[in-house]
């Protein structure tokens, strides 16, 4: 492989080293045997932010959600920013799973599990959310169409139950997605793990799984199929969530490139969120044989990509607005949000989304892991920051000078932020200890495409 | 047992090292006759497995009916609750709103073809079927780890204890085992 300036770039591979099949799976198994300290720590210290956000998830229910920072006319703030950060980070587990798949990118076999079990955390941590800031939760069960004695149904002409169709059909087909790619590695587990409790345990879930040729073609046509459907429903997903926005007559928000510019802005942030989850166990349980160079360098190309659509949609964005020639529009878009009250959020979603991810134009960079954690925890920022412009930055001045108003988060909102991150965690760290991470069997069958056939 | 006869029970089984070594096998034995064979392999296998199974299954029609089945739901109960039982007038906007019920419209329809798919694979396949006897061989747990294993019904025609035995001997597998009769 030749470099663009001619000089010799050494080859990435998707596997390294020689690992026999059996101690590919002695390796990425030893994760569920061991109890390391550093996984009882960490597990602690989520286990402590899921307190946080029991607590101020209690407080909230309990006392309305007059505890929020939120006011008229910032009706929407962290509940929905966080909503949206959560929702758009969830989409990079189906994406890399289901479209890489469809494109048959051998990258995504190492890290398409992290990056599901990913996908469905972060979209718990996204519904609990929308459910929190409807103010009487107990109420979410209206928008499902059932029969009530009050004679009314929900309204399908509105975006809300658009978004509850989407989010829990996107949860379900990403759960299923994951179960069936996990089948073949739970019963590894079951015939390899110690003692016999873990052996039933992982051979119910493993539903008798036994390998045969009958059950591998069947597999791998419907994973193929559960592909096919989830492609276009990660693409859907953050769509609807962006006509809540969209269909609305506000400045900022109602704009017909809202749908493309929030997926690309999910997949970016999606994208900069399995960087962070692989690079640190990638550290930790030595897996460099397995999540290689080769990894790392298309993940920073993949942020490096969607940044550019991201940063394509603020400019397209921020001209429709001048070239509209409305007022409000104008005044959104060239006053309030680059010299309003918000401008530091402002400056600092472009400093981190349009300026940090330039870094990866550098292969140095992109194969870094220290440099491209930085950068993708810098455009985590960024992506937040950026929801927190498209939602404040739009509401805080609305068409009547009279009823502006500033928006100040408090204890709370910071809670359920703050929490919902360590719940997350939570999840992520239980899954790590009783899940195989990296699929032992996609690995396996990489191996064997990768090396020349042993013939019998 | 009726239902599961299109499910390969095998009655005596030989061990592979190699996905190559397994391939080599199904080929010998197809050459002596035996028509109802199956392979087990810790990953897929596309050589043995596509001699074994030409036909493609038809799980992809179950799924795009039960995906066409969904949308239909989905758009008679918009119609029913939005423009027939509560008709609302918004804005003077038609009642029957198909635009605005796309989007539920195609979540069912990806919620519905997913779910028919994960029962599909399951009813398939036969699972969850949590015992099976190929379970009680001696060292088919490495089936999931780095073994490949050959199996032949009981029910073929070509199968008898002592001859298969000795035609899988030919093949120089790890090792032959012979299954026990299901409980």
């Amino acid at each position: 492989m030749v470099g663009w300036h001619g000089a010799p770039v050494e080859e990435l591979r998707e596997l390294e080293g020689h690992a026999t099949d059996e101690e590919l799976t002695e390796q990425l198994l030893a994760p569920l045997w061991s109890k390391s300290r550093w996984w009882r720590i960490c597990f602690a210290v989520s286990g402590a932010g899921t307190l946080l956000y029991l607590v101020a998830f209690t407080y909230t229910v309990v006392s309305g959600i007059g505890v929020w920072g939120n006011n008229i006319p910032v009706a929407w703030a962290y509940g929905i920013t966080n909503f949206v950060w959560w929702i758009g980070i969830g989409h990079a587990g189906t994406f890399i799973s289901a479209f890489l798949l469809l494109l048959q990118q051998r990258w995504r076999s190492s890290v398409n599990r992290v990056a599901e079990a990913m996908t469905i955390f972060a979209v718990i941590q996204a519904g609990l959310f929308p459910v929190l800031h409807l103010g009487r939760p107990w109420f979410a069960y209206w928008l499902i169409p059932y029969p009530a004695t009050m004679a009314v149904w929900p309204q399908f002409r509105s975006a809300l139950p658009w978004d509850f169709a989407a989010i829990s059909t996107y949860f379900t087909i990403s759960l299923l997605f994951w179960y069936v790619g996990l089948i073949p590695d739970l019963a590894t587990v079951r015939d390899r793990a110690p003692g016999r409790v873990r052996r039933v345990v992982y051979g119910i879930f493993a539903l008798g799984w036994r390998g045969a040729g009958a059950h591998w073609q069947r597999y791998r046509l419907v994973y193929g199929i559960l592909a096919g459907l989830a492609t276009p429903l990660v693409v859907s997903v953050h769509s609807i969530v962006s006509t809540d926005f969209a269909i609305t007559q506000l400045p900022g928000w109602h704009s017909t490139i809202f749908p493309p510019y929030f997926v690309a802005g999910a997949l970016y942030s999606g994208f900069a969120m399995v960087i962070m989850l692989v690079l640190p166990l990638r550290a930790v349980f030595r897996l460099s044989n397995v999540i290689t160079t080769r990894h790392l360098d298309s993940l920073g190309k993949m942020v490096l990509a969607m940044g550019w659509m991201v940063i394509y949609t603020y400019a397209i964005e921020t001209f429709f607005a001048w070239y509209s020639g409305d007022p409000f529009e104008v005044a959104q878009y060239l006053r309030a949000r680059p010299f309003g009250s918000y401008a530091l959020v402002f400056w600092g979603m472009v400093f981190c989304n349009c300026v940090v991810p330039q870094a990866l134009w550098s292969r140095r960079v992109r194969t870094s892991p220290v440099l491209l954690f930085v950068v993708a925890f810098l455009v985590q920022v960024g992506m937040w920051a950026e929801r927190f412009v498209i939602i404040v930055a739009s509401l805080y001045r609305d068409f009547l000078p009279s009823s502006w108003n500033l928006y100040a988060p408090t204890w709370v909102d910071w809670g359920l932020l703050l929490g919902s991150i360590g719940f997350f965690s939570f999840l992520f760290f239980l899954f790590l200890r009783y899940i195989p991470f990296v699929p032992i069997d996609e690995v396996k069958h990489l191996r064997a495409e990768l090396e020349p056939r042993r013939s019998g | 047992m009726r239902g599961r006869a299109r499910f390969v029970e095998p009655g005596i089984m030989a061990e592979f090292g190699a996905e190559g070594e397994l391939e080599h096998a199904v080929v010998r034995l197809r050459e002596r006759g035996y028509t109802r064979l199956e392979i087990y392999a810790p990953y897929p296998v596309e050589g043995a497995t596509t001699l074994l199974y030409q036909t493609r299954p038809r799980l992809n029609w179950v799924v795009f009916c039960a995906a066409t089945a969904g949308a239909l739901l989905a758009l008679a109960v918009q119609w029913f609750t939005n423009a027939f039982d509560y008709p609302l007038n918004v804005g003077g906007r038609p009642l029957f709103s198909l635009p605005a019920w796309i989007p539920v419209t195609f979540e069912l329809a990806v919620l519905a073809g997913g779910l028919a798919a994960f029962i599909g694979l399951l009813v398939s396949i036969g699972l969850p079927r949590l015992w099976h006897p190929v379970f009680e061989v001696p060292g088919f747990e490495r089936a999931s780890v780095d073994r490949f294993w050959v199996g032949i019904d009981r029910r073929d025609p070509r199968f008898d204890p002592e001859r298969s035995r000795q035609e899988l001997t030919e093949l120089r597998p790890l090792r032959i085992e012979v299954v026990e009769v299901g409980r």
